[in-house]
């Protein structure tokens, strides 16, 4: 379990982390999602102490990870694909490592067995590739059999076999109660593993919900109408839970929410209006999650700006 | 995208295997694991091994060149000190490596971020430089106590009936004391390399402390350097091999002291860093 109160980090003038509070959970896999620049990667080094955070503070399991006695066994952590020094062979790398906390090299040979670097482990992390690296990199995050996971963008540099053993050993982690917190920038990769989203942007908390209620926002539908009799129709549709404004030219179109379409053709011919236009809008969950991130992106290529007409208005307030 | 990758079986309750012993973080165990880091670099093992050589070769030329002049050294050149303070001149060599290692155990951590693994094991901070040091000096005395033994030694056969003995007074003492010289020296290193984390800039303030210095005083007026060059880090710290003083040094062990102090100092400089500088 991670907990983070108020948490901020200053750089200078930057602040990267906003005064950001989030609960970990156990026996899930938590998405800790947000653009390039959104402060994930800074969150993760306070949470470990590599960072000295400017007001607030991060305690894992109930502690400050600096006060745990084994912290390795705490968290495990990958950070990045390379906190390795290049001329050492991986087997040598995590033999240091574990030698801060006792851990012998059976251990050390069965974490490489299970990275599947067996066949390197003698070799310098110089001749690695990416992925290779990464792979090395979740070995010492598991280590010391850590109840705690913490990876910070693990499918950067894998091969398709290589996202696919990430997600699982990620499910495995989580299904033995341990807790994971994994980052990504994809919203994509987050679909397929997480339980549980943490959505970041510009060092602040966007979104802190159950990957079920993400998708049950995002993928409520929005139904665009084009009707000569728009605020005629406007008056049948409103509801307690049915959202209706005028787009386009005032009076001739409307932008629905909160029922299906089909509901809107039937109270229209109920009613003998006509329409000219009627048309489902299903978001999906990258959509959501750009529209969602859309304000705190940092630099952004020509042309692919998302729309963000298309936000589920209740996805930046929701909060579980 | 579809629901079904979605849906998952509830997590149960927790229920961590602890097949793995783990032990706490305690001093000892720092130290292993930098032990482990000292002697599984395959750059550090070459570059002793060369060193050793390119001392004891130096001191090889400079024993059959003292032997084949024999005749025109003047007669305090000829002193069993001055002979053995001259072989021990190969320290000078010596240093630049050990020197470097010294930086390099510290930037090369920085480096490779592997300062960041290092101290998500060790996140008190402090043991890993303690450890850091007590490994580095073990190893660098070590070799450069062969080092220093080994030029003597060969210098002396290649100078023949003119060699001076192990037994000499003062040998032990300059052999041993230019190995602990070379070991400070290292440290010194490690020290500037924690407080200025790149290779590049650690290793010119290194050697611009231990070499330009010197020169930069010896631009100063005669009486200020009277008082000034004693001091310096280099000239206090190779009283501790000197034999044969020439002009005003300070005492072999008061000069060895004030060494240590300067690296007492980057020491002391590079906890303050670590302990409270982000990573």
């Amino acid at each position: 379990m991670i907990e983070a109160e108020h948490l901020s980090k200053r750089y200078g003038e930057r602040t990267a982390v906003d005064d950001v509070s989030f609960c970990v959970q156990p026996g899930l896999v938590t998405g800790f999602l947000g653009p390039n620049g959104a402060g994930k990667s800074t969150t993760m080094r306070l949470i470990l102490g590599l960072d000295r955070p400017t007001s607030g503070r991060v305690t894992v399991n109930g502690r400050a990870y600096a006060e745990h006695r084994a912290p390795l066994a705490e968290v495990g952590a990958l950070l990045e694909a390379r906190a390795v020094h290049n001329g050492r062979s991986a087997r040598n790398h995590l033999l240091a490592l574990a030698a801060t906390h006792g851990i012998g090299a059976r251990r050390v040979d069965d974490v490489i067995d299970l990275v599947g670097l067996s066949e390197v482990a003698r070799k310098r992390v110089k001749t690695f590739s990416l992925g290779m690296g990464q792979r090395l990199g979740i070995a010492a995050a598991l280590l010391a059999d850590p109840a705690t996971v913490v990876l910070d963008e693990p499918v950067n540099g894998l091969d398709p076999e290589g996202v696919r053993w990430i997600r699982n050993l990620l499910r495995g982690l989580a299904l033995e109660g341990r807790t994971v917190l994994v980052s990504s920038h994809l919203m994509s990769e987050m679909a397929l593993t997480a339980d549980h989203l943490l959505i970041v942007g510009r060092g602040r908390v966007l979104a802190d919900m159950s990957m079920a209620e993400f998708m049950r926002n995002a993928s409520r539908n929005i139904v665009r109408v084009r009707t000569p009799e728009a605020t005629r129709l406007a008056g049948l549709l409103v509801g307690p839970d049915v959202t209706v404004e005028p787009v386009v030219e005032p009076g001739r179109g409307l932008r629905v929410q909160g029922v299906t379409a089909e509901h809107i053709g039937d109270v229209a011919c109920a009613h003998g209006i006509a329409l000219h236009e009627l048309m489902a809008e299903e978001a999906s969950l990258e959509d959501a999650f750009m529209a969602l991130t859309a304000d705190s992106v940092e630099y952004r290529g020509g042309g692919a700006t998302p729309d963000p007409s298309r936000t589920p208005p209740e996805m930046a307030r929701s909060r579980s | 995208m579809t629901a079904t990758t979605l849906t998952r079986p509830p997590a149960p309750e927790p229920a961590l295997s602890r097949a793995v012993d783990v032990q706490p973080v305690s001093w000892t165990r720092v130290l292993r694991s930098e032990w482990i880091k000292v002697r599984s670099l395959r750059s550090t093992v070459i570059t002793l091994v060369l060193t050793v050589l390119g001392m004891v070769g130096l001191a090889m030329i400079a024993g059959a060149a003292m032997n084949s002049r024999w005749a025109h050294l003047d007669p305090f050149d000829r002193t069993p000190g001055a002979l053995t303070q001259h072989l021990l001149g190969v320290v000078f060599l010596g240093q630049l490596a050990i020197g470097v290692l010294g930086v390099l155990f510290a930037t090369g951590e920085y480096a490779h971020g592997m300062i960041r693994a290092t101290l998500a094991a060790v996140p008190r901070r402090l043991p890993v430089l303690w450890a850091k040091v007590v490994a580095f000096a073990a190893v660098a005395f070590t070799v450069s106590l062969v080092a220093t033994l080994a030029s003597f030694l060969a210098g002396m056969a290649l100078l023949g009936s003119h060699g001076v003995s192990l037994g000499a007074p003062g040998v032990w003492r300059a052999i041993i004391g230019a190995a602990a010289y070379l070991t400070v020296v290292g440290l010194m290193g490690l020290g500037l390399g924690f407080v200025l984390r790149s290779t590049a800039g650690a290793i010119s303030s290194l050697f611009g402390v231990l070499l330009v210095l010197p020169a930069l005083v010896a631009a100063l007026p005669q009486n200020w350097q009277d008082h000034i060059s004693r001091y310096l880090p280099m000239a206090a710290g190779q009283a501790v091999y000197t034999l044969a003083p020439e002009g005003a040094s300070m005492g072999p062990w008061t000069g060895f002291a004030l060494f240590c102090g300067y690296a007492a100092a980057a020491i002391a400089l590079a906890a303050v860093s670590l302990r409270y500088r982000d990573a």
